[in-house]
């Protein structure tokens, strides 16, 4: 780590006086990833601003019958939150399918969106990397690239995002509320990340004098039919080579309503509503899961090590969808995929 | 003498442009911030302690104040050898940094015991032969300390599942379970 300043933020308004102020500090809440970047120098803040003390710890209802979660509510908490349990199940296993309990405890709400990918060579500051360092190449793309993108890459970066909450929360059409110098705004969750294109730098669309303030979901929590499914090298304690989130409202054995979102597979949490829309009126079977995956993968594209993935996502939406239908989610402790 | 000493310095001079340059990150150099002073409660002792921002509370633990029971593995928050409990809670001390923990209540492998008796999950993992090089059990029986407290793991597979934040090189797992089953009352 290079040394760097450090001061806590009074108030929310405090904190984005503060970042204003200074373009190369950063924000710190949990720190799991921050601080291990910084010691890895892939970050150099010149200055770290504690929001960790700010009031933004509640998790409360919303009068259109949603929810409002605070951007410090840690991880652990949102998980194991009653009204996280009951009404949106898919968030608390999803959370629970990523990293340990200590990191869960550590983690919070805003920084498990902020988080930053876990390309290997953006971690290796001796290989280039457009992500780290604009221009100098992406070399992932003719590299090892077994956990990189199959949707949505481009020839700068195929790197993905490694969070499972917002894999849920892009299904579930979480808002993303924020606050900056000339007031607050909030986000769909789908406009919150971004595609690499030719800026790869940039993870999300929030501003550098912006913080996340909430996370607001709406009253539709698919608390019935669900699953979260996450495939990975080992059974605990790994990134997503895919996962999956799911979600249906059924009346009889037809759908009314889809939801479907993959982790590991893009820079950002991948939804696709062409696939929900051809899920809608349809009967809840593998033919017509299959039809939706198919949909959903049409422009998936392999690199040298990556292809299994996308005849993996495919198996894996369906087997998801199947899980949700037959309300059998799947289980974050007992790993069986049934 | 003059033009070594003054070659050297240019050299260092050099090398910390052109990372400043390459990272484009950081404003001009700065000098070291000072030290800050912290007042931590550790295993239950009013602690106070100047530390740079950067200093861990892994590194604040072993390197101020000699508590050498709380192990630094990977560094990286992907082993879990650092688990304490701050407040309460289990955390991976080497991703925490200690001046953002001020008035925190931290608890190490060396607060577990009495005077007069062990934890009953150091006598546990005894009565298990839950261990066998030893580096990774302080943060194991942290862990643990953390797991029981939360009350959410009933079966071996949930304990397992909320305990794989800790690695053991020595594959002690099937004991560290029985021990941790047994400390919760449950059979072993």
């Amino acid at each position: 780590m290079i040394p760097f300043h450090y001061a806590r933020a009074a108030d929310v308004a405090d904190a984005v006086r503060m970042i204003s102020a200074d373009p190369s500090a950063k924000f710190i809440a949990g720190g799991t990833n921050l601080v291990d970047l910084m010691k890895d120098d892939v970050e150099r803040p010149s200055r770290l601003i504690d929001i960790s003390r700010l009031p933004l710890k509640a998790i409360e209802s919303t009068a259109d019958g949603g929810l409002r979660i605070g951007a410090l509510v840690p991880n652990s908490d949102l998980a194991y939150h009653p009204l996280i349990e009951q009404r949106y199940p898919l968030i608390a296993s999803a959370i629970l399918a990523g990293a340990s309990a200590q990191l869960r405890n550590m983690a919070s709400t805003g920084g498990n969106l902020l988080q930053r990918t876990r390309c290997a060579y953006f971690y290796d500051t001796v290989t280039p990397c457009n992500k780290r360092e604009p221009g100098s190449g992406c070399s992932a793309i003719g590299g090892i690239n077994r956990i990189h993108a199959i949707l949505g890459a481009s020839e700068d970066c195929i790197a993905t995002h490694p969070s499972d909450m917002c894999v849920a929360l892009a299904a579930l059409d979480a808002r993303v509320r924020v606050t900056g110098p000339t007031g607050e705004r909030t986000m769909a969750f789908n406009d919150f990340h971004r595609l690499p294109g030719n800026t790869p730098q940039t993870d999300t669309n929030l501003q550098p004098n912006e913080i996340v303030t909430a996370i607001e979901l709406p009253a539709l929590g698919f608390a019935s039919n669900y699953s979260y499914l996450k495939i990975r090298d080992r059974l605990s304690y790994a990134f997503a080579l895919v996962s999956i989130a799911a979600a249906l409202e059924l009346e009889g054995g037809t759908i009314k309503q889809a939801r479907l979102a993959l982790g590991g597979v893009a820079h950002k949490p991948w939804r696709n509503t062409a696939a929900e829309a051809a899920l809608r009126g349809q009967r809840a079977n593998a033919a017509s899961f299959a039809r939706a995956a198919d949909l959903l993968l049409r422009d998936a594209r392999g690199y040298e090590h990556n292809a299994f993935k996308i005849e993996l996502a495919r198996r894996g939406i369906i087997r998801t969808l199947t899980q949700a239908a037959q309300a059998t989610p799947q289980s974050q402790s007992d790993k069986k995929i049934r | 003498m003059e033009p070594l000493f003054g070659e050297f310095g240019k050299g260092v001079r050099e090398i910390q442009m052109a990372q400043h340059n390459t990272a484009q990150r950081s404003s001009d150099p700065i000098p070291p911030p000072d030290k800050i002073p912290i007042s931590l409660g550790i295993n239950g002792v009013e602690t106070t302690l100047r530390v740079a921002p950067w200093t861990t509370l892994l590194d604040a633990l072993r390197d101020h104040l000699e508590l050498t029971g709380t192990k630094k593995g990977c560094d990286h928050g992907q082993c879990g050898a650092c688990t304490v409990l701050v407040d309460g809670r289990r955390v991976n001390s080497c991703l925490t940094l200690a001046v953002m923990k001020d008035g925190a209540q931290v608890t190490t492998v060396e607060g577990l015991a009495t005077k007069e008796a062990l934890h009953p999950l150091q006598q546990a993992f005894i009565d298990h032969d839950a261990f066998q090089c030893g580096y990774c059990t302080p943060g194991q029986i942290c862990s643990a300390a953390g797991l029981i407290a939360e009350g959410k793991a009933k079966s071996p597979d949930q304990i397992r599942e909320l305990m794989s934040g800790n690695i053991c090189r020595c594959g002690a797992y099937p004991n560290i379970v029985a021990a941790i089953q047994q400390a919760m009352g449950g059979k072993s």
